[in-house]
């Protein structure tokens, strides 16, 4: 069967041009949402295409493209995605994080630790952090303007009040090169440290809400708190069922109908190298 | 001797918008002085204008001629081009003033009411308190009363409340609009003292009191307001 | 009273909304711990009044002169928006008619008071939250319900909630507009009150706005009356609403039916 002619990954020339711009504005301005014009992917908004336009526009052939959906590279998103890299863009695609040059990811953060030949994209889905709090964008617009940010502050109190702790566990806001308060997307707040000072250029791209953000390499990203409230990188405290592994984020999995659960990884390719299994890529 | 308080060519004329623009006329060309240490007794029958007077002098009401000076600290005011801030002022520092009525805000205490014009002058509310229980003892006012509003009291309750919240601070100069009008004999007896008191103190007053008896034990000087009516020409 | 140079100064303003007139050339001074009422009927100009000196609208003509607490006097049409927030977060307050426009209704009364503080840099939550608890004891709302929101709040206690949220970086300017408009009268007896010793205690200057003039006369030591856009009569409180010099004033002061 003849393929359909498609540009390299999919978006034509211009398109990524803006896209490269939008990113590079959004490198020079660590934290800040830089506006874009989201195109019309093939696949509905909610599903990644912040992520895959940005994915799009910085694949190169040489590339090695890492896929993966809350940890895993075998859920149906990121096995859909990686499909459709490697159809449009014909680029070579792994499981195993060390192989990867671009790896897209939707709500978590590898455990192995990137490198500085490495880019992360994450998909976003709502790309304001306080768009709960304010909704509208013009005083969030303002309030990021005049780092005006006791409001986020309000929501932290709310959550002490409310529960005695800081309840939010994922899209924990953090404050990047100590001016703009940003939302990691939803990633457990167990990855925020990740985020800071790493070597990798981290990229967020937001398709519906059409917004990209960046940290650029070795930036400061502290998670927002209070002196008496300190933030915690917290996890379940169990060890993985398959591999031991007691310092990794861990998903829960309902084994039977009878209450069974065990604790796996969430990270399912740092769990299978822990455990010296290899799959094919 | 230089007055405390020097009224010269003082007139007031009411202008009733409302009924077509009629002209009211209340008095024209008042003079008199206070001195330090003197009470001056305003008389004359009712409409006169002797409240009117008063009130001008205190800045509650407007005069349309005439200068009203207050002196001060070695400085002189003239109420009647004064600005708001410099009344307000001679208020706080200079003039204190007890009406016939007592203007009853619901829920500030009785205490409350006697001690505020020193706490506003800057005494620690609990002195003031102290100083103005001493003083609504010596009116007869019972201490059970003192927590209360003043606005569900009796009328010479009120007045006597009334009485109390003047004559608390020392202020130079005291205009009173019929001070013994709701009271007993006992009662009288107690603010005619509180008057002469307040004479040997070096206060000036000004005053308006109907009863015969108690004019003749406080005034020093008596001024017949009929002299500079307009009202009853 | 100080006797420094103003704290507040309008100068000429005046706005027209397209043809129709706001308010036209209105001038005053306002000083360290004075209360000016603007009172007069719908469509003085009062609320636009208030609006203009606040900064929320822009004048046609003339110019809101304020003191900062470095001790400049700057027109406010040249701060920045950064220094205009800052002002208006630390300096000033505003109080709304409607408490819902003045309070984050789905946030917790604590978190309501202590907005303004996390906003200035607050970060103990202890700290942030004493302070809270005591600015809730001080306009009388029981501080067991500090973690409840003002959704479940009477609309005394809404109102004032709003004034502690104002109050809690001791502002030296508070705006109030229509502050017990549409409360019961036995609730706005008492906010009425605790206005009244608030500012005092706390030696503020306030322009209030309101239609209602024994509220002026118990909080204010000034009045401005105002209709169709103009200043009629301003002077003394006591004294304009005693011995009411102009016609219109008059009219408004005879309206009042006895209680």
């Amino acid at each position: 069967m003849n393929a359909p002619a498609y540009n390299f990954a999919y978006l034509d020339e211009q398109t990524k041009r803006m896209i490269r711009r939008a990113i590079l504005k959004a490198i020079a301005i660590p934290g800040y949402q830089v506006p874009f014009a989201s195109r019309e992917m093939p696949m509905p908004y909610g599903w990644g295409t912040g992520g895959v336009q940005v994915t799009a526009s910085i694949l190169g052939p040489d590339d090695v493209l890492k896929v993966i959906d809350q940890g895993s590279d075998d859920t149906t998103n990121a096995v859909s995605i990686r499909k459709f890299f490697a159809k449009t863009a014909g680029v070579r695609t792994t499981t195993h994080t060390p192989e990867a040059s671009v790896i897209q990811t939707r709500h978590r953060m590898p455990e192995t630790p990137l490198t500085e030949d490495q880019i992360i994209v994450f998909q976003v889905p709502i790309p304001e952090p306080l768009r709960f709090l304010e909704p509208r964008e013009t005083e969030t617009r303002r309030m990021h303007a005049l780092a005006d940010y006791g409001l986020m502050h309000v929501k932290l109190y709310e959550d002490i009040a409310r529960h005695g702790h800081i309840a939010t566990t994922y899209a924990y806001p953090v404050k990047v090169d100590g001016r703009y308060v940003m939302d990691p997307s939803p990633t457990p707040k167990f990855d925020n440290p990740k985020m800071d000072d790493c070597a990798a250029l981290q990229l967020f791209g937001a398709g519906r809400e059409k917004r990209i953000y960046a940290i650029p390499p070795y930036t400061k990203v502290v998670s927002l708190d209070f002196e008496d409230h300190p933030f915690e990188a917290s996890r379940t405290p169990k060890s993985c069922a398959l591999c031991g592994a007691d310092d990794t984020y861990l998903d829960e999995v309902v084994t039977d109908d009878k209450g069974g659960r065990l604790f796996v990884c969430s990270d399912s390719d740092y769990c299978e190298q822990r455990r010296g299994t290899e799959t094919s890529a | 001797m230089n007055p405390l308080l020097q009224l010269t060519g003082v007139s007031k004329t009411f202008t009733m918008h409302l009924q077509d623009g009629i002209r009211l006329p209340v008095v024209t060309d008042v003079a008199f002085d206070v001195d330090a240490g003197e009470c001056v007794a305003l008389a004359g029958p009712s409409g006169a204008g002797k409240s009117s007077v008063l009130k001008m002098i205190f800045g509650n009401y407007r005069c349309d001629a005439g200068e009203i000076l207050v002196r001060h600290n070695g400085e002189r005011t003239d109420v009647a081009r004064a600005d708001p801030r410099a009344i307000l002022k001679l208020r706080r520092t200079t003039i204190g003033y007890v009406s016939q009525f007592l203007r009853a805000v619901p829920r500030v205490a009785a205490i409350d009411v006697v001690a505020e014009p020193l706490v506003a002058s800057g005494i620690a509310r609990e002195d003031a308190r102290t100083r103005a229980g001493g003083l609504l003892a010596r009116l007869n006012v019972p201490e059970r009363l003192w927590a209360l509003s003043p606005a569900t009291f009796s009328g010479g309750e009120q007045q006597r409340v009334n009485i109390a919240r003047g004559f608390l601070p020392d202020l130079p100069i005291l205009l009173l609009d019929e001070p013994t009008a709701s009271l007993d004999a006992d009662n009288r007896a107690v603010v005619l003292d509180l008057i002469n008191e307040k004479k040997k103190c070096g206060t000036g007053i000004a005053s308006i009191v109907h009863d015969d008896d108690v004019r003749a034990r406080t005034a020093d000087r008596v001024i017949d307001i009929t002299r500079f009516s307009a009202s009853l020409r | 009273m100080s006797d420094a140079a103003p704290l507040l100064l309008a100068e000429g303003l005046t706005k027209y909304y397209g043809r129709q007139l706001g308010c036209r050339d209105v001038s005053f001074s306002l000083y360290e711990g004075e209360v000016l009422a603007v009172v007069g009927e719908s469509g003085s100009g009062k609320t636009t009044l208030l609006q203009l000196l606040s900064t929320q609208l822009a004048p046609n003509a003339g110019r809101v002169r304020y003191r900062l607490r470095d001790g400049e006097t700057r027109d406010l049409a040249e701060l920045s928006e950064a220094e205009r927030r800052f002002l208006f977060r630390t300096d000033w307050g505003y109080v709304h008619q409607d408490a819902a426009l003045g309070l984050r209704m789905n946030v917790s009364a604590g978190a309501n008071v202590g907005e303004r503080l996390m906003a200035i840099g607050w970060r103990h939550y202890g700290r942030i939250r004493g302070s809270a608890v005591q600015w809730l004891d001080r306009v009388e709302i029981d501080t067991e319900r500090i973690d409840d929101p003002p959704l479940t709040y009477s609309g005394g206690m809404r109102q004032r909630l709003q004034i502690a949220r104002n109050l809690v970086t001791q502002p030296r300017l508070v705006f109030m507009d229509e502050p017990t408009g549409g409360l019961d009268v036995s609730v706005q007896a008492r906010l009425l009150d605790l206005l009244r010793g608030l500012v005092t205690e706390l030696g503020l200057a306030a322009v209030i706005v309101t239609h209602d003039l024994a509220v002026a006369r118990l909080l204010s030591h000034r009045i401005m009356v105002m209709k169709g856009g103009d200043v009629i009569e301003q002077g003394l409180t006591d004294q304009v609403l005693d011995d009411p010099r102009e016609p219109y004033s008059q009219l408004l002061v005879s309206s009042i039916l006895p209680a």
